[in-house]
């Protein structure tokens, strides 16, 4: 595809989105960022975050990779907590509740905010027991047949249990890539979370599978606070009803996914959707 | 002028590893030669006798297994305890680097040494007296270093996406540790136990130094019973002047070396297999 | 907020079980120090560590430590002169010359060659070695510091071996393509550029495998006999160090006597030795890493 031509497919791809009125802006605050500084060591990688995510829509987190979105992304379940020597600065607040303090069980956190990651990772057991392993540790399944009805229902939710449902107790490795990218959302479906975090997860998927995937994302949407880190901006314009672009560690812009797309407040937005940059 | 020195430097070269390769192939073809006659099913079954030709491994044999197995119930949970613990929870911490150099100390300390520190802590100051638990309690603290290294490489080998997929469904720590990470590398750090086991199971000055082991004409009955094991049973014969039983010693060396090669066997094969499950 | 505490108290567990190697240190400092101290309040520090006679187990004990640690010395230089050249030689051509099929058929072979029981090596000495020398050297005794020295050294070859070559691998491609550049050979190559790139660290392989010797014990004990004397005469019985130690142990040694504490005492004396060498070779290694990372 040629750069020119690349502004006009964004746009057909919100015209794409299911016709669907765009985003009630008067939905209620999920997570609120406030002033969030990130570090790796020495190195600021987010500087200065404030962002209010809503519930029940899709967010997306678009940028040139590097951005900060990815990282950004995983502040909000605090997943960059086992990355040795990374420090956090100012509030993340989940439903009103800042996540950093230090009385905030992580553990309980990451229950309520799961996430699914650009490269699927199942676990090398059956299908069956990657689904139950999360309700299993969480305590969540009181008896057999409550634990099958839950990982069945996890599987549909994900779209994938009519593929996999005369092979649950075969490995998932054995899966296809979109399979098992499936495979992982039912998984954190599975303890039933408020806010799902999705990073780059279509990134190493076929069309066809893609597809599948964003299909879902619109399915969940309902049931979910959805936030996306994409480097595809047809995806981003596709499935979301927000989208916050970054740029060398900081957002830029913020706002309805149709007005980033078509017209951005921001010169560097504009010119990083219209393709000149990044 | 300049190839020709090539040419010779390469050949003196090649020769060095030619006559280390022979030394091996001597030394198994003279133990072949002395043992193989005196290797029958008798010489297996019957125990230490004063008579060379009635002679028997079989105290020494049942000695080795004993205080072999007993070794990995200790150093398997020991040293993989301390392995996670390096790897998985304190890689930053001064503590961690400490025992770390620690470990690295311990590892070139002679094998003898550790003989005398079993022959002061456990046989004197615990009172085990010389049983297998003494010898077992000795050379798992001889074997932790090297199981404590090779379980941190298996840890090493399972992908941080996995521990990520599980601390993103809500796992402690612990949960992802047991449930995900120490399921996948279970058979490299088998295969590191075994390999560092088979160095154990030849291991002689730790165990004489525990003191008085050379003759115990009877298998044990129990983790508190005296024992000997098949190295020092080769010492014992070596060290005595007749012919016959050098004969013996090098029937019991052929013993030693079977048992050895079945586990380095066991150990490559559960490393093939492990090689390939990580493969797909 | 239960399960934070399970989370405590299990990484305090492992944490326990890491900190018993430290606690395995202090044992043995503490088991060797306690013993050499009761020995030392009978026989004075001076006299066992420059006494040229070692004859505890007479009526007329002697304590000087002198014989055994000559003994030692003696053996561990035959080793070293077996292995250090050889294991050098295999390392660079392992390194430099070896295609990847025969360095993937030596170097278990070599591994092997390591895993082989000491004891098993102490007999090869006495019923092979030595009657092989004794044909070339007839006044050689059939207990004697040459066979198990070369024996020794045949077994350290290994370690020498495989830690040189990856001190020599370490060494930068683009070092030895200059020299190839140049018009150097590879043997020029190898010995005036990798050698001299890869020193410190060939160097604490060295000395790594020294401290390896002296700590070794059941091939002297088996081949080299039980004579504690002062001698650089590869020919005749002596003692080391370690073999003393298996010697006592053999014998029934009532706790408490001074004969029981002698063995502790040169225990010491070889813990110090070979924790020496270990320091040396480690702060040695550290250097070459430092210089190539």
């Amino acid at each position: 595809m040629n750069r020119a031509s690349r502004p006009l497919s964004v746009v057909a791809g919100l015209a794409q989105h299911r016709g669907q009125p765009h985003a009630n802006v008067e939905a209620p605050v999920k997570i609120e960022a406030d002033r969030l500084n990130f570090y790796y060591g020495a190195k600021r990688a987010l500087d200065g975050i404030s962002i209010r995510i809503r519930a029940h829509l899709v967010t997306a987190f678009i940028g040139p990779s590097g951005c900060g979105k990815s990282t950004f992304l995983r502040t909000l379940n605090r997943m960059n907590d086992i990355i040795p020597a990374t420090r956090v600065e100012g509030r993340v607040l989940l439903d009103g509740r800042p996540i950093y303090a230090p009385d905030v069980d992580v553990v309980a956190l990451r229950r309520r905010v799961g996430m699914v990651f650009q490269k699927s990772n199942p676990f090398p057991k059956s299908i069956f027991e990657n689904v139950a392993y999360g309700l299993r540790i969480n305590g969540l399944a009181g008896s057999r047949s409550e634990l099958n009805d839950r990982v069945e229902e996890s599987l549909r939710q994900a779209a994938i249990f009519d593929e996999v449902k005369d092979r649950l107790h075969e490995s998932a490795l054995a899966l296809s890539g979109g399979q098992q990218q499936r495979l992982c959302i039912a998984r954190a479906l599975a303890i039933r979370p408020e806010v799902l975090l999705m990073d780059e997860p279509a990134s190493a998927l076929d069309p066809i599978a893609t597809q599948r995937i964003e299909e879902l994302i619109y399915d969940l949407k309902s049931s979910y606070t959805i936030v996306i880190v994409t480097h595809n901006m047809q995806q981003a314009a596709r499935v979301s009803d927000f989208t916050a672009f970054f740029w060398l560690g900081r957002l830029i812009e913020y706002d309805r996914t149709d007005r980033i797309f078509t017209a951005p407040a921001e010169k560097l937005t504009e010119d990083y959707v219209t393709g000149r940059c990044g | 002028m300049k190839s020709r020195a090539d040419l010779v430097f390469r050949i003196l070269a090649l020769s060095t590893l030619v006559f280390s390769l022979g030394t091996l192939a001597a030394l198994v073809i003279d133990v072949l030669t002395d043992g193989a006659d005196r290797l029958s099913w008798s010489f297996l079954t019957n125990l230490a006798s004063r008579h060379p030709e009635e002679a028997g491994i079989f105290h020494a044999l049942a000695g080795s297994i004993w205080v072999i197995v007993l070794t990995a119930m200790l150093a398997l949970p020991l040293g993989v305890s301390a392995a996670v613990y390096l790897e998985e929870y304190g890689t930053r911490s001064r503590v961690a680097r400490f025992i770390e150099i620690n470990l690295a100390n311990l590892a070139a300390v002679p094998s003898i040494i550790y003989g005398l520190l079993g022959l002061g802590v456990f046989v004197r100051l615990m009172g085990m007296g010389r049983s297998v638990m003494a010898g077992a309690c000795t050379l798992a603290l001889l074997v932790l270093p090297v199981v404590i290294l090779s379980t941190r490489e298996a840890l090493r080998t399972v992908p941080g996406s996995i521990r990520e997929g599980s601390y993103a469904l809500g796992a402690t720590r612990w949960q992802t540790i047991w449930h995900q990470v120490l399921p996948m590398a279970f058979p490299g750090i088998l295969t590191g136990l075994i390999l560092s086991l088979s160095r154990a199971i030849g291991e002689t000055a730790p165990l004489i130094t525990l003191g008085a082991l050379t003759y115990v004409p009877f298998a044990p009955d129990g983790i508190w019973s005296p024992f000997t094991v098949l190295p020092i049973q080769v010492f014992n014969w070596v060290s005595r002047p007749q012919a016959a039983f050098k004969e013996n010693a090098a029937a019991g060396i052929l013993v030693l070396m079977g048992l050895l090669l079945t586990m380095n066997a066991v150990a490559v094969l559960l490393r093939d297999r492990f090689q390939r499950q990580n493969r797909t | 907020m239960r399960t934070r505490r399970l989370e405590w108290v299990i990484e305090h567990a492992l944490l326990a079980c890491a900190a018993l190697s430290v606690l395995t240190t202090a044992g043995i400092i503490a088991v060797l120090a306690v013993e050499t101290a009761g020995f030392l309040r009978e026989v004075p520090v001076l006299e066992f560590l420059t006494g040229t006679e070692w004859t505890p187990l007479f009526a007329n004990p002697r304590f000087g430590v002198l014989p055994l640690v000559a003994g030692t010395v003696l053996v561990s230089a035959i080793a070293m002169i077996v292995a250090l050249p050889m294991g050098l030689l295999s390392a660079i051509y392992l390194s430099e010359y070896a295609p990847d099929g025969l360095r993937r058929v030596v170097k278990p072979v070599l591994e092997v060659l390591a895993g082989v029981p000491t004891v098993v090596y102490g007999y090869f000495a006495l019923t092979s070695v030595t009657p092989l020398l004794q044909r070339v050297f007839p006044q050689m005794s059939g207990f004697n510091a040459l066979s198990p020295g070369i024996v020794m050294g045949i077994m350290i070859l290994p370690l020498v071996s495989s830690l040189a070559e990856d001190a020599m691998r370490a060494v930068p491609r683009g070092l030895r393509e200059g020299a190839y550049a140049l018009g150097a050979t590879r043997m020029q190559t190898a010995l005036q550029v990798v050698l001299p790139a890869a020193f410190s660290g060939i160097t604490a392989a060295f000395i790594l495998a020294v401290s390896r010797a002296v700590g070794e014990t059941m091939i002297v004990a088996i081949a080299a006999g039980q004579q504690p004397r002062l001698t650089a005469n590869p020919f005749v019985p002596l003692e080391t160090m370690t073999a003393y130690i298996v010697q006592v142990s053999l014998g029934d040694t009532p706790q408490g006597t001074l004969e029981y504490r002698t063995i502790f005492a040169v225990g010491m004396l070889l813990f110090l030795m070979t924790f020496g060498l270990n320091l040396v070779s480690t702060w040695l290694r550290d250097r070459f890493r430092e210089e190539y990372s």
